[in-house]
């Protein structure tokens, strides 16, 4: 029997059109749009200004806090301007403009292929190390890595769990990663062991991706500590809580964090980018996205430098369907809908996802019936359509009586509802008021 | 590029469940059910039934277009179910005079006078047949003896397991393969249990309804029968004489599993079967009815709001 969450669940149709397909290298653009804001937490600040030179990873903005993340450049060339461009959010804010010329590497990134296993290096030294590369979780909730790997004082990590289940439909990136740099990743988890301090990891994988687990086990052999955990295939077994329930039978409570039970979760991603960081000091300034749909002519998986315009990725994919509605940053259940195909590819972009007009427009909503079905697919255990009733009536006592704020935004409710009901937009709503209304009592 | 792009928060994909799915997947699941009384009861389950269907359907149409002037919604398939459900609770020699009565109590008061379809508090159907039931007892307790493929409304009748059982001649049961297989008297969706035991596999296959329900029923009523069984074996039937007679099967499974009448919680819902077994076997046992399924369903909808709001669902993480 291959462990899952315990609680609610479902299982969209999987449709990762991408999958097998290797990772191809885009070429930087003429311009790359570089946001302040790729992260959780406060914007970075520029540490360049309108004409300055900058190479492929020269830094040039720096953590604006404890939580946040510096920002490196992902081209040579030139500053054209600081400006606010508009992002994945929807909404214009500050980004660095960069026009490229040639492709000049900062001296000090390794840019060999070779394997670089050994590492004797501090957990402190590689955590400053993660810091100074900006690393953030790149499954797409971009909570800076080094603010994760440093638990807050009273708490003990006891274990690694590398979140590898990709459980968003259509998106491969993770799965091409671990058949091309399994090694890579292997000794990153082995850097994120040390940083934390523990002898043990766990590297979760949903069972539709038998060759990944395949390759990871066989090299994991080398690496003491790590386990392969082969997972059953269901959403969202990436959220943080399911994962840890999955693999260690632990239930984060209400409100606190994963260290709480022990864990210390990263992205199968994030470890890549670790070893590279730490081993190659290659700071993140690219990632792999994935460009997918079934309108798409060729959905391919991309190695991308970051701040390179979407429709840039979609150009190389076969361009733009004709009858597409919908663009959408990361997977069909949780990605955000863009304005745009301008957007630039920032550190959360796991995807590119086109839906066609048929796709992407909803059902009308009609009367809730009940039917529990909702409450069967929560993973959080909660009840979502009398949530979306607590916050229509702005009933927000009810609400936060019945852990509105437990909400994952996994969208499960809302993908069952035989009603049509837009479940998830309305507690998200509510969430958010009931949060207000949380920190003015704490304050 | 210059289309517009559709912008909505996420999921952007639906997993194209309907209402009118799982309505018409509830039909199917009373296909068999529907068959049984075919060959048990001929012409009067067939006249019976379209009329139940054609009066409730009629109902709803007129109601929502000339009353709450909207858009009729008979495509979900909702008032087809209340008609058939309906049908199934009433014996096969019931006039249709009475049944258009039946269907108007059931959708214009049961659902229509709530707001209709997820509004109701009470199960439409049931609230038919109990109106019927109070209103003209005489015709709702004569069921027509099986076999008389050919009569309507001039069937012979004859007694039920229920009554007999009611009124203590216990000797005089039918055989429980032939309770089984639904070759006795009763509501013409009633008798068999099989063919609804068959609808039952089907829409836990579909994941239309879960087992808590049903199953929650079936166990009560089996254990609370079961010692008042083995405390007076001459009085009181045989738990397995209980569980296949009566209403208890087609409530158990159909009507108690109506969506928006019952609990939502899977503890809710065990509460919900334990408390509908419960009284179902009260009346049974010691009320003066002899069946007791439609009105312990009733009741239960009734409290179904207060278990909504005190059995909550299994919370991730604990208190």
């Amino acid at each position: 029997m291959l462990r899952t969450f315990r609680i609610g669940g479902i299982h969209p149709p999987e449709n990762k059109l991408s999958a097998g397909k290797k990772i191809t290298a885009l070429a930087a653009p003429k311009q790359v749009i570089i946001p302040l804001s790729q992260h959780i937490g406060a914007p970075a600040q520029a540490v360049v200004k309108k004409g300055d030179p900058v190479k492929v990873g020269t830094l040039v903005a720096k953590a604006g806090g404890f939580v946040s993340a510096n920002i490196h450049s992902s081209v040579s060339g030139k500053v054209n301007k600081i400006d606010n461009a508009l992002d994945a959010s929807g909404y214009k804010r500050p980004a660095i403009y960069i026009d490229v010329e040639g492709d000049e590497w900062e001296e000090t990134i390794d840019r060999s292929d070779a394997l670089v296993k050994d590492c004797t290096l501090s957990s402190k030294e590689i955590v400053d190390k993660i810091a100074a590369a900006g690393i953030v979780g790149l499954g797409g909730a971009t909570f800076p890595t080094q603010v994760k790997l440093l638990p807050p004082p009273g708490s003990k990590a006891e274990i690694i769990i590398i979140n590898a289940v990709e459980c968003e439909p259509y998106l491969t990136s993770d799965h091409s990663l671990m058949m091309e740099k399994g090694e890579q990743i292997l000794v990153g988890v082995t850097l994120l062991m040390k940083a934390v301090n523990v002898n043990k990891a766990v590297i979760g994988i949903e069972n539709n991706k038998p060759d990944a687990i395949a390759h990871l086990t066989k090299l994991a052999t080398a690496y003491p500590g790590i386990e392969i955990m082969p997972l059953k295939v269901q959403y969202p077994q990436g959220g943080e809580k399911q994962l840890i329930d999955a693999v260690i039978r632990r239930q984060v409570k209400s409100g606190a964090l994963p260290i709480s039970a022990g864990a210390v979760v990263q992205n199968v991603g994030t470890a890549y980018a670790v070893y590279e960081a730490v081993q190659k000091n290659k700071p993140l300034f690219e990632r792999v996205v994935t460009v997918t749909g079934k309108a798409v002519a060729n959905p391919s998986n991309f190695l991308v430098r970051m701040g390179t315009p979407i429709n840039t990725l979609i150009e190389a994919a076969g361009g733009i369907p004709e009858n597409t509605g919908k663009i959408i940053g990361g997977g069909p259940m949780m990605g955000k809908a863009l304005v745009s195909a301008e957007v630039p590819v920032t550190k959360g972009s796991s995807g590119v996802l086109l839906l066609t007009k048929e796709e992407s427009v909803r059902k009308p909503m009609q009367d809730c019936i009940r039917c529990a079905k909702c409450v069967n697919a929560c993973p959080m255990g909660l009840n979502p359509a009398f949530l979306m009733k607590f916050t229509v009536y702005k009933d927000w006592e009810k609400a936060e009586a019945n852990y509105i704020q437990d909400c994952i935004e996994c969208g499960s409710c809302s993908y069952t509802c035989p009603a049509n009901r837009p479940l998830l937009d309305q507690i998200r709503l509510g969430k958010g008021k009931v949060m207000g209304i949380i920190r003015a009592r704490k304050s | 590029m210059e289309n517009k792009l559709y912008v909505s928060p996420s999921p952007h994909i639906h997993g194209g469940d309907s209402i009118s799915k799982n309505m018409y997947g509830v039909l199917i699941a009373l296909v068999p059910a529907f068959l049984v009384s075919l060959y048990f009861f001929g012409l009067g389950a067939l006249i019976v039934t379209v009329a139940s269907v054609f009066f409730c359907a009629l109902f709803e149409y007129l109601i929502q277009k000339f009353l709450m002037k909207k858009e009729p919604t008979l495509c979900d398939g909702s008032a087809i179910l209340t008609g058939v459900l309906l049908a199934f609770n009433l014996p096969s020699n019931l006039p249709v005079w009475i049944i258009a009565i039946g269907a108007l109590a059931a959708i214009g008061i049961g659902k229509m006078s709530f707001g209709g379809l997820g509004n109701n508090i009470f199960n439409p159907a049931l609230t038919g047949r109990i109106f019927l039931l109070i209103s003209f007892p005489a015709q709702m307790t004569t069921w027509p003896v099986a076999g008389q493929l050919t009569s309507y409304t001039d069937a012979t009748t004859g007694a039920t397991v229920l009554s007999l059982m009611n009124e203590g001649a216990l000797d005089k049961l039918p055989s429980l393969s032939d309770m089984l297989v639904g070759n006795m008297g009763g509501s013409l969706g009633e008798v068999s249990a099989l063919a609804l035991l068959l609808g039952l596999f089907y829409m836990l296959w579909k994941k239309i309804i879960t087992w808590h329900i049903p199953v929650s029923i079936f166990v009560t009523v089996f254990v609370f029968t079961g010692i008042m069984h083995l405390v007076n074996p001459v009085q009181y039937a045989c738990p397995c004489v209980h569980l296949l007679s009566g209403g208890l099967m087609l409530g158990a499974i159909f009507m108690a599993t109506d969506y928006v009448t019952s609990p939502m919680s899977k503890s809710g819902m065990i509460v919900y079967g334990v408390g509908i077994g419960i009284l179902t076997t009260v009346i049974r046992l010691f009320g003066s009815y002899p069946e007791g399924m439609s009105f312990a369903i009733f009741i239960m909808n009734g409290v179904t709001p207060l278990i909504n709001s005190y059995m909550k669902p299994k919370h991730f993480g604990g208190k």
